[in-house]
């Protein structure tokens, strides 16, 4: 217990008069992070339960192993391939280690950064928000994005997307996403295009994403196989191109709970039903399962569009929000001539709509609650 | 005279009509991706206000109340087309830039809520000042936004280089985001989230 004594040693130094005090916030973070804090509740009882907000946290962590321990290795394996070499599984892995790592480290110093400068401020305690938020940014961006860049983006989502709204579970939209809609309209040439995709020192080597292919008006025969898409051995996002890893991570999810059902469901059905009525009057040729396997719809639906801070929160809500976030995602794909992605836009809007539907549903049902109360009143004179 | 003064500075940040009445916002997005029409705005607008201010307080003890808005909107126009006939000879390529915004300074609420608010019951002096302070406190908002865009978004000011070529050599990027207009919305959010804090102390 060589940890606790030291920390116990060094705490006079971060309280409220001891030379170090300006740090306490960070102090606190680390405390709680190696320790379970010892404060108790003041006033008023409070009915606890074992899976709290870190809890919460910790499951979509793990539940994003899988996707990370793959983009690694498919950053490795689509740059040596594209070189024409086969490589070993750890050079592979090695590879896109060496690429990813940078990310992390950017993503988290910059985000906790500014959210242990916010609470130090605001005399809160730090929370665990960013930890999750920190570890999707570098799984949405592609791997060989500038790393200043990706610090403004990073300072921005956590700045304008969290912190004026007043920190975590206060935000109207979700933090990751917005850092990459900022990359993605800041930055256009180092978001999207065929250059960026596979990670190299030198000269940008052309490869093309599914989507990227479908928006220069590839045919669907052009497209990679149905077996590559769904394993994931494609150009793209880092964590976006193994529809395997994302599912093992959404199957962990749902049976503890984190992630709603009802939300991944509907956002699937949506863009089926807008895929299949696409390819039914002939707009577009691309068949509607396609719409799944393609660029970061499943990865937006099961750990983006499922945040519980910027979903919508009645049960009847949830079902609208996801219908329209999968239908609004195929609807940019397929009409829109200047995005190739529209899983990002479709869900940032629906976050903005998630109060909105969510008033509509509690209104309409005391509405038909009234109603229903008036009818029985009116039978029992 | 410090009653005077007060009317100069008070629009400059305690009421300004940007970031504390919200007024204006439409023309804050349109002509702030550059420097230069900012400014030329910044002083249009400033000159309108003043103006309007001043005629329509000398006749506001004349005008019958039922038909103010329209004789408001008739000094309003004139002094508007004045300016823009006034940039059209001397600074043509500015007002090639801002364009339809000239036109709109006559849409634009800050007017019309001066004019309503105050030159209808105060002298014409009184009225002058407030005019200018208005259109200032209008303005120094116009180049803050402005600055920052044009800095970030183009890495010029007043269409000088600032950002050194080499920086751009080692891979540094415009960003495209401050050229968009969502950016001078969250410009001008940032403004009043600094600001507020700092009034409420007071």
């Amino acid at each position: 217990m060589g940890l606790r004594k030291f920390i116990d040693k060094i705490k006079p130094n971060f309280e409220e008069g001891g030379k170090l005090y300006c740090f306490h916030s960070f102090f606190d973070a680390m405390e709680t992070f190696f320790y379970v804090p010892n404060k108790v509740t003041i006033n008023g009882s409070h009915v606890r339960d074992a899976v709290d907000m870190k809890r919460n946290m910790i499951y979509v962590l793990i539940a994003l192993i899988p996707c990370f321990l793959f983009g690694t290795w498919n950053i490795g394996f689509q740059h040596f391939s594209s070189h024409g070499e086969v490589a070993t599984l750890m050079q592979n892995f090695g590879y896109g280690l060496m690429k990813i790592l940078p990310l992390y480290i950017v993503s988290y110093v910059v985000g906790l950064g500014i959210e242990i400068i916010f609470a130090q401020i605001r005399k809160e305690e730090v929370n665990e928000g960013f930890f999750v938020t920190g570890f999707l940014i570098p799984l949405i961006m592609p791997a060989d994005v500038p790393l200043w860049m990706l610090a403004i983006a990073v300072a921005f989502a956590v700045v304008i997307g969290k912190e004026v709204f007043g920190g975590s579970g206060m935000n109207i939209v979700n933090p990751a996403l917005l850092a990459r809609a900022f990359m993605f309209f800041s930055y256009p040439s180092k978001m999207s295009g065929d250059g960026i995709w596979i990670a190299e020192k030198g000269d940008a080597i052309s490869g093309a994403t599914p989507l990227g292919t479908l928006l220069n008006g590839g045919g669907v025969e052009q497209l990679p196989s149905v077996m590559d898409m769904f394993i994931g051995t494609i150009p793209g996002s880092v964590g976006e191109t193994s529809k395997i890893a994302i599912l093992l991570g959404a199957l962990f999810l749902i049976v503890t709970g984190v992630a709603s059902l009802r939300i991944i469901l509907s956002t699937f059905v949506g863009a089926a039903a807008l895929g299949l009525l696409f390819t039914a009057i002939g707009v577009s040729e691309v068949p509607f399962y396609y719409h799944f396997l393609m660029g970061g719809f499943m990865f937006g639906a099961i750990f983006m569009a499922t945040d519980p801070v910027t979903a919508a929160q009645t049960n009847t809500g949830k079902i609208i929000y996801g219908f329209l976030i999968g239908a609004m995602a195929v609807l940019i794909r397929v009409a829109n001539p200047g995005y190739p992605e529209g899983m990002m836009l479709a869900i940032l809007l629906l976050n903005v709509f998630a109060p909105l539907i969510d008033y509509c549903v509690v209104a309409m049902n005391i509405s038909k609650r009234k109603k229903r109360w008036a009818k029985a009143e009116r039978s029992a004179k | 005279m410090s009653k005077n003064l007060e009317l100069l500075t008070a629009p400059l940040r305690k009421a300004n009509p940007v970031t504390v009445l919200i007024l204006g916002i439409c023309s804050a997005l349109a002509v702030t991706a550059k420097l230069k029409p900012a400014l030329v705005m910044a002083l249009s607008v400033t000159v309108v206000i003043a103006l309007s201010n001043l005629v329509i307080s000398l006749l506001r003890k004349g005008i019958p109340s039922k038909i103010r808005i329209i004789v408001q909107l008739i000094v309003i126009a004139t002094l508007v087309i004045l300016v823009d006939q006034f940039l059209k000879a001397f600074v043509y390529d500015v007002s090639k830039q801002l364009s339809v915004f000239v036109g709109l300074i006559i849409t634009n609420c800050i007017v019309m809520g001066r004019l309503e608010a105050f030159a209808m019951g105060n002298g014409p002096w009184e009225s002058l000042l407030d005019g200018i302070g208005n259109g200032l406190g209008y303005g120094i908002i116009l180049v803050i936004v402005a600055f920052f865009r044009e800095l970030f978004g183009s890495g010029t000011l007043l269409g000088f280089q600032i950002i050194p070529e080499g920086l751009y050599n080692f891979g540094y990027m415009n960003n495209g985001l401050m050229i968009l207009p969502p950016m001078a919305l969250i410009i001008v959010g940032v403004i009043i989230w600094l600001q507020k804090p700092e009034e409420d102390k007071k």
